[in-house]
């Protein structure tokens, strides 16, 4: 349940103004890879071009390729939607349906594949629970609104929510930024089992984070505020942290700026 | 590399200096000063002046009503008729509002079921399906609608649609007339139905207009998150838009039959007033609380408007319960609303 996605030449575009140049990278299927770089680099909507999200903001634009094992998501005739229902995403704050109950937003995927059985929904709903480690404390409560949940537990709900469809790749966008220290360690855990079965994507703010939880890391630039970004490297996190080949990662990962 | 650095906040001084004197303890507060004391004098004022008003109407309504209701020889819930000068009934006055609720509720119920589906539906166009050089004059053409005043709708509605429907009649008298509700004997199709398509043009852009403003208002986030799973745009709506906006279409239709229940000049333009109740909402006759007393008003002695003010009184109190229902409704959903997300 894990696909390779190569990106080759892709600009991502705001109207006119363009956000990401020029970006190839290979993203290896069952392993997590980091996206790092100062705010407005572009990372976040590179991650959003992988799963078609993107073109969903008003005057959203992508040129280029994004490979999912050899299939090329933005050729003609590939239908987004079904492009997001093989790639699933965690959003920076966590949003589960707030007039859902806890089992019907995990559930939510799957009714909309179209055909389901009840029972087996009660067992894809128990799994994907456990598989975000949520299983336990909320098995009681399950018609519960997932509303009345803690942040921490509420992005895993929402993790549990995309695992629920067995998507090829997750993506997450910056899924601690809104959460307290012990509940980034729970993700944190949890991104470490999940990618023995999925290919992971993650945006993230926190180095340090980028340094734990990764195998391999991006660092995306801009040259400067109105310029598009850029993938200055990417490579093995060990190497990227230790001993970058680029001079502007090396500034970046030791806190020179950005 | 010229990265762009966020520059320091400049350094503040932030004078600690505490409240010593009364007055400067006073002015702390913001009450010292003459603009703070006059704004605090209007706000108040109009808050009683509020209360006031609506105890004076209440009182005025209720006093008025009593008056008539202590002579009233026949049942004033289950009567059928209005005669208040006791014409038929040796000089007793007779009458009762049996045909004002129904005629009012049926011709509202008609009226909300027409406009909000209807409603629903262009405030998503507007929304999240029209691009946006379309969405705005749409939107501009819904407010004009509104603007309309409701003798012109009368007008139209006496004129133009009431002779275009009979073919309409006839059509549903054929296919529905076993239910007895859409029994259509011809004439004039000056009836509840009629009023209730009326009205229900009357009161589509207050529930366009609502709906729109909380369909735009769901948090792009939600909408995210239904996309993210694969939604087409509809299951985006239905999972994302039209939960959110729930509580919102209620208040919205709330808002609307408001407007139905006491719509007056339109409703005594069309409808060809009788007092009678028909099973079926295609025959003409019937009566709605504001149309009778705007008919009979100018016309009434002074124990008849006492008479027709008590029936303004029931309308009154309809319209309250109505909006005690809808915050009920609203209310029982709070936990699941997207309030707290």
């Amino acid at each position: 349940m894990a696909k390779r996605i190569d990106v080759s030449g892709l600009n991502a575009f705001y109207g006119s103004h363009k956000a990401i140049e020029d970006i190839s990278m290979t993203v290896e299927p069952r392993s997590v890879t980091a996206f790092i770089g100062p705010s407005g680099c572009g990372k976040s909507t590179f991650l959003r071009t992988l799963n078609r999200m993107h073109e969903v903001t008003p005057g959203g634009r992508v040129e280029g390729k994004v490979l999912l094992d050899g299939d090329d998501l933005y050729g003609s005739g590939v239908d987004p939607v079904n492009v997001r229902r093989t790639i699933g995403m965690v959003f920076q704050r966590p949003n589960p349906f707030p007039t859902m109950s806890i089992f019907d937003n995990v559930a939510a995927g799957l009714k909309l594949n179209g055909s389901y059985k009840k029972s087996e929904l009660n067992d894809v709903v128990e799994k994907s629970l456990k598989g975000a480690n949520l299983w336990n404390e909320v098995k009681d409560r399950l018609n519960k609104p997932g509303s009345g949940l803690s942040g921490g537990q509420q992005q895993r709900l929402c993790i549990a929510r995309a695992i629920a469809v067995e998507p090829q790749v997750l993506l997450m966008d910056e899924p601690c930024s809104a959460l307290d220290p012990i509940s980034t360690l729970a993700i944190e855990d949890l991104i470490g089992e999940l990618k023995e079965r999925f290919t992971i994507v993650i945006v993230t703010h926190n180095m340090q984070q980028a340094a734990r939880v990764s195998d391999r890391t991006a660092f995306f630039n801009l040259a400067a505020v109105g310029q598009p970004g850029k993938l200055i490297e990417i490579d093995e996190t060990e190497r990227i942290f230790s001993n970058p080949s680029v001079q502007a990662t090396e500034d970046y990962i030791s806190g020179r700026f950005g | 590399m010229d990265i762009p650095t966020d520059t320091p906040p400049p350094p503040s001084h932030v004078e600690d200096a505490k409240p010593t004197t009364p007055e400067q303890k006073r002015a702390a507060r913001g009450a010292t000063r003459p603009g703070d004391r006059i704004f605090l004098g209007l706000s108040r004022g109009s808050g009683i002046v509020l209360l006031l008003i609506m105890a004076a109407v209440a009182a005025f309504l209720a006093y008025r009503a009593s008056v008539a209701l202590a002579d009233n020889e026949g049942n004033f819930l289950t009567t059928f008729e209005w005669d208040p000068a006791g014409v038929a009934h040796d000089g007793k006055p007779y009458f009762g509002i049996a045909v004002l609720v129904f005629g009012t509720i049926v011709s509202s119920i008609i009226a909300l079921a027409i406009a909000v589906p209807v409603a629903i539906g262009i405030a998503l166009f507007i929304s999240h399906y029209a691009p946006r050089k379309l969405a705005a004059p749409i939107a501009y053409v819904i407010d004009l609608l509104a603007a309309v005043p409701s003798i012109v709708y009368g007008l139209w509605g006496a004129l133009v649609v009431a002779p275009n429907l009979t073919g309409l009649y006839s059509w549903l008298d054929d296919y529905f007339g076993w239910t007895g509700v859409f029994e259509y004997e011809g004439g004039a199709p000056r009836s509840l139905m009629t009023v209730g398509i009326l009205l229900a043009i009357m009161i589509l852009p207050i529930i366009t207009n609502v709906s729109r403003e909380v369909f735009l208002q769901v948090p792009k986030m939600h909408e995210e998150a239904a996309l993210a799973l694969g939604a087409t745009r509809w299951e985006v709506i239905r999972m994302s838009v039209l939960p959110f906006g729930r509580s919102g279409i209620i208040s919205a239709s709330m808002l609307g039959l408001g407007r139905a229940l006491g719509e007056t000049i339109a409703v005594a333009t069309v409808l060809s007033p009788n007092f009678v109740i028909n099973a079926s909402v295609l025959d003409y006759g019937g009566g709605t609380f504001a149309q009778n007393i705007a008919s009979k008003f100018s016309e009434a002695s002074e124990y008849g408007r006492d008479a027709l003010i008590a029936s303004g009184l029931v309308l009154f109190v309809i319209t309250l319960l109505v909006n005690g229902a809808a915050r009920l409704i609203i209310a029982r959903r709070k936990e699941y609303s997207g309030a707290n997300a």
